[in-house]
């Protein structure tokens, strides 16, 4: 299948405009040695066979059930409304790319413009970027905002080993290009808020924190950020948009900057993305905010609209200088965390907030029954959300593969490469997604997997 | 509120009023953490009809390739394939995690292990992660390679990036975060890298030079071989942003003319949806060399007896993750159809229309606007925009366009065409829209001569007119000030000049 539109006499006819005999002459400045090489690709297809073949792709894939899926770990199977689809499917939106001609892109404009004003409610945070590719990416972003903030008199970024491993990695990887950043506080993979604590100096840049945490328990930081912020240090928080309908956001509690991911927001798993850098951060810090922002301005005629600004932080007019490189975004996935939020209300998102925590707990009571099973052995009396650990009495990959073979649910992430000490714990995810009898089952095969 | 297309989701917004039913808790109480429940959680209240009637207004006062011709430079805005938006629907894609066990995936690996053997057998390459989520993601995990690649070596004082002054801005902000200093190389009169200028900087403390080829002048470096060479006489690596690879799929591989580094950008080259700025995908392809370095888990795949396994793994000297999981798989699937829809010859034509669209675009606009390095172009080329002797300037110009019911060009970019618009036609373009956009063309510069006024006003058949740029960078609004604000009341109830009035039509036809 081909998507070009020319026929025969169109092309005989712009070759003679340009003054050429054949397509081949347009391209007389590549080197003959390498011009035109023979591609080896299979041949091409038309769309019914695509299609056919894509399906047959798609199905070698284990068949996931939303209901009877607890794996979690920074990407959960949530409920999402119809109209997100609806919207995102409108070809006016996604078809375009950054709004350069405001005139013409008012539509997303006013949709990233609410979208940041909903983030600012959620998250407590008095601005919030456009977009950013995921949580890891922004909270690398927001590490390195902190570390600029410093101008360069502190290194030291403070970082929680109950953050997300994954997004510690990526905050390495993004680090390498400051050779003088050092990372602590991740490394004794057990360690607490109170040793974290001990870390905090005059050298300190930032604290990282996530909450709940990577295990789903909310970590107890009151002291801690008085600690950062007497230290001079910026209180970085990653958080759960979900739990942000019910629960405490972190900016009352201190935060300077916030990230999250958006992918519980409308946006499915899609094996790991196109997900949603959340960004956002107290006003302080605008000038140093990584991506675009859109801002509410009026026309030659007066009437209100918006524009992308404060565009001398980024990379098309500050080159070397800019805040960060950051050019293509996320802002389809931020349309869908606007129509989900917009759906949703207040009501609704702070419902299904709710059912999270009824559900893993329900879940996490049934578990912790079990012969041989405990729940969050490492903090047992700490409050959790929507995801807990349990110890289990064999290995977590003989235990998932019973669950999947024998009873095809898709059990928790196993612990144990990212904590040694936590080898055959596995953490369990639970969403409004998840029945009643869904969990039962569950509870029933991790019996019987270890009988 | 009905009909008024620019009340924001606060302003419609109804204490009270519901969008969804959620099913009741089936399961016994559990006590909430009083410590932790929110006060409040001000969020819009309404209903999905609102909801609905709200977004689809907006989207109508919102321009994409579907509306009309984008012939934005430098961004490839081709037709997005539809059956490839329903493809990267398919649940069994979707709902997919990506921390699932392998043996439940191997659909996703086999797919993600193919598009990676394409990708690098396109670009000439020996190996490709698909990590990165766009263009400038892709830039900064090839300098860490760089970078990683000479300290492997223990030669750590290669500290320099050179820059073509033509390149994009995402090449000297990359090259600052990956720690080097970026040191600008100027154009030759032919719009070309001044080799000379090359040659000076070619010493020990060069780490590599970033190069777009076709550069963004849709030139194809005439002396790549030789710029080539003298990096990498000196020590130096060569990175190829691929920006710019829509001109030469099937033409020229970067791989055989030397590149060590290439991102791919599958939104550009490979019609997954550019999304109003994104999410794109931007995987890098490297060299034998570096291949031990790419960012990772890549996915690897063993010949067993049974079929082959796919796996994820880590290459031996990584960077690092630059992504939490595998990338944006969801445009790994778009691109994969895409690619499987071509094959090697429809790929080919694709860059070959490409280089015809934007010629004859050229040779039909360049006694009209006049074109700086006229010589035969790839896949887009830069003329200058402003119209001699009226005061209109190429901004005007394309602020006009738009009454035509264009997108306009790329302006005011490469930086070293004084006035420049970036004509990128793509090759899903058929020749009588081509036409109608010189017509278009044309006819502005008449007007800039009958009219200059007029011309400078544009445009004035769009949603909103010129906007204040200059007050949106000082008063900074960044969030709705008719929303709650908690946790401290801040802002006031200013709400702006609001107009209803949706220009219906304003894509067709200038006045």
């Amino acid at each position: 299948m081909s998507y070009v539109p020319h026929t025969e006499r169109e092309r005989s006819d712009m070759l003679a405009a340009i003054g050429v005999d054949r397509m081949e002459d347009l391209f007389a400045d590549v080197p003959a040695q390498v011009r035109f090489p023979e591609l080896n690709l299979p041949p091409g297809l038309a769309e019914p066979d695509l299609v056919r073949e894509m399906h047959a792709q798609a199905a070698r894939n284990f068949p996931v059930d939303p209901a009877r899926s607890f794996l979690g770990g920074g990407v959960y199977h949530h409920f999402r409304p119809s109209t997100v689809d609806y919207v995102l499917s409108r070809g006016e939106f996604y078809t375009s790319y950054t709004q350069y001609q405001p005139e013409v892109s008012q539509g997303m404009l006013q949709a990233l413009f609410e979208y940041q004003s909903m983030i600012c409610r959620l998250t407590g945070m008095e601005v919030s970027s456009a977009s950013h590719y995921n949580c890891a990416t922004a909270l690398a972003e927001a590490v390195l905002l902190a570390l600029h903030a410093a101008s360069g008199k502190r290194s030291k970024v403070v970082i929680s080993p109950a953050v997300h491993p994954m997004y510690r990695e990526v905050v390495k990887t993004y680090l390498r290009g400051i050779p003088t950043a050092l990372v602590v506080g991740d490394d004794a993979a057990a360690a607490d808020t109170a040793q974290l604590k001990a870390l905090i100096d005059q050298d300190t840049a930032a604290l990282v924190i996530q909450n709940p945490n990577f295990f789903g328990q909310w970590e107890p930081i009151e002291d801690l950020v008085e600690a950062v912020h007497r230290a001079g240090g910026l209180f970085i928080v990653a958080a759960d948009p979900i739990a942000l309908g019910l629960f405490r956001p972190p900016g009352a509690y201190g935060a300077d900057a916030v990230v999250a991911e958006g992918q519980s927001l409308g946006i499915p798993p899609s094996f790991g993305g196109p997900h949603l850098g959340i960004f956002a951060a107290r006003m302080a810090h605008v000038r140093r905010l990584s991506g675009h922002l859109v801002g509410e301005t009026v026309d030659a005629d007066g009437r209100r609209g918006y524009v992308l600004t404060l565009a001398t932080r980024e990379q098309h007019i500050r080159r070397a200088k800019a805040t960060s490189n950051i050019c293509t975004n996320s802002a389809l996935c931020a349309l869908a965390a606007a129509v989900y939020l917009a759906t949703m209300g207040t009501r609704g998102l702070r419902q299904v907030a709710e059912l999270c925590f009824q559900k893993s707990h329900y879940a996490a009571a049934q578990i912790g029954k079990l012969k041989g099973f405990a729940i969050n052995p490492q903090a047992p009396a700490r409050p959790f959300f929507k995801e807990f650990v349990v110890r289990l009495p064999a290995p977590t990959a003989d235990i998932n593969g019973r669950l999947r073979e024998q009873h095809g649910i898709i059990g928790g992430y196993d612990l144990g490469g990212d904590y040694p000490h936590l080898k055959d714990h596995m953490l369990i995810a639970v969403t409004e997604l998840n029945t009643r009898a869904g969990i039962d089952q569950l509870v029933t095969a991790l019996r019987k997997a270890v009988t | 509120m009905m009909g008024d297309a620019t009340a924001t989701v606060y302003e419609l917004s109804a204490p009270g009023r519901a969008g969804v039913d959620l099913p009741a808790s089936d399961v016994p109480a559990t006590d909430l953490p009083a410590d932790e429940v929110r006060a409040d959680c001000p969020l819009p209240e309404l209903s999905q009809l609102d909801v609905v009637r709200h977004y689809l207004a907006l989207s109508q006062r919102n321009f994409g390739v579907d509306s009309g011709f984008y012939p934005l430079g430098s961004c490839t805005m081709k037709f997005n394939p539809k059956v490839n938006e329903a493809i990267a629907r398919i649940a069994d894609f979707s709902d997919t995690h990506p921390l699932q066990a392998p043996e439940t995936v191997q659909g996703n690996l086999a797919l993600m292990f193919e598009l990676q053997q394409w990708l690098a057998e396109i670009g000439g390459f020996a190996g490709v992660s698909l990590q990165p989520s766009a263009g400038a993601h892709g830039e900064l995990a090839g300098l860490l390679m760089m970078r990683a690649y000479h300290h492997s070596r223990g030669d750590s004082k290669r500290t320099r990036i050179l820059i073509p002054d033509s390149a994009h801005g995402t090449n000297p902000a990359s090259t600052t975060m990956a720690g080097f200093t970026a040191l600008e190389v100027p154009s030759n009169g032919h719009g070309n890298i001044d080799l000379q200028a090359v040659r000076a900087a070619c010493n020990d403390a060069l780490a590599g030079i970033m190069i777009t080829n076709p550069n963004t002048l849709g030139l194809f470096e005439e002396r790549i071989g030789e710029v080539v060479q003298l990096v990498h006489e000196c020590g130096g690596l060569v990175y190829g942003d691929g920006a710019n690879l829509n001109a030469v799929v099937g033409i020229a591989r970067p791989g055989d003319l030397g590149f060590d580094v290439m991102h791919y950008n599958l939104h550009k080259t490979f019609a997954t949806p550019h999304g109003g700025g994104g999410p794109g995908s931007g995987p890098v392809g490297v060299s034998g060399p570096l291949k031990d370095f790419l960012p990772g888990p890549v996915v690897d795949v063993t010949r067993d007896p049974g079929g082959p396994r796919y796996r994820l793994a880590m290459p031996a000297k990584s960077i690092g993750r630059v992504s939490p999981f595998l990338g944006n798989f969801g445009m790994f699937v778009r691109a994969y159809a895409y690619i499987r829809q071509h094959g090697a010859a429809g790929l080919r034509a694709n860059s070959e229309h490409a280089v015809l669209n934007a010629n004859y675009l050229r040779v039909r606009l360049h006694d009209t606007f006049t074109v700086p390095f006229e010589r035969m172009s790839m896949h887009e080329f830069v003329c200058r925009g402003a119209v001699d002797g009226t005061g209109v300037r190429a901004l005007d110009v394309s602020k006009r366009l738009l009454d035509y019911g264009f997108h306009p060009p790329t302006n005011y970019f490469p930086l070293i065409v004084p006035e420049a618009l970036m004509i990128e036609p793509t090759e899903t373009e058929a020749k009588p829209t081509l036409d109608a956009f010189v017509d278009a063309m044309k006819a502005i510069a008449k007007e800039a001569h009958a009219d200059p006024a007029k011309v400078k006003a544009a445009p004035h058949r769009t949603p909103v007119r010129r906007l204040d740029e200059v007050k949106a960078a000082r008063d900074l609004v960044l969030s709705d000030r008719s929303a709650p604000a908690p946790p401290s009341p801040a802002g006031g109830g200013g709400k702006g000049g609001v107009a209803g009035e949706v220009a219906r039509g304003w894509r067709r036809g200038g006045d």
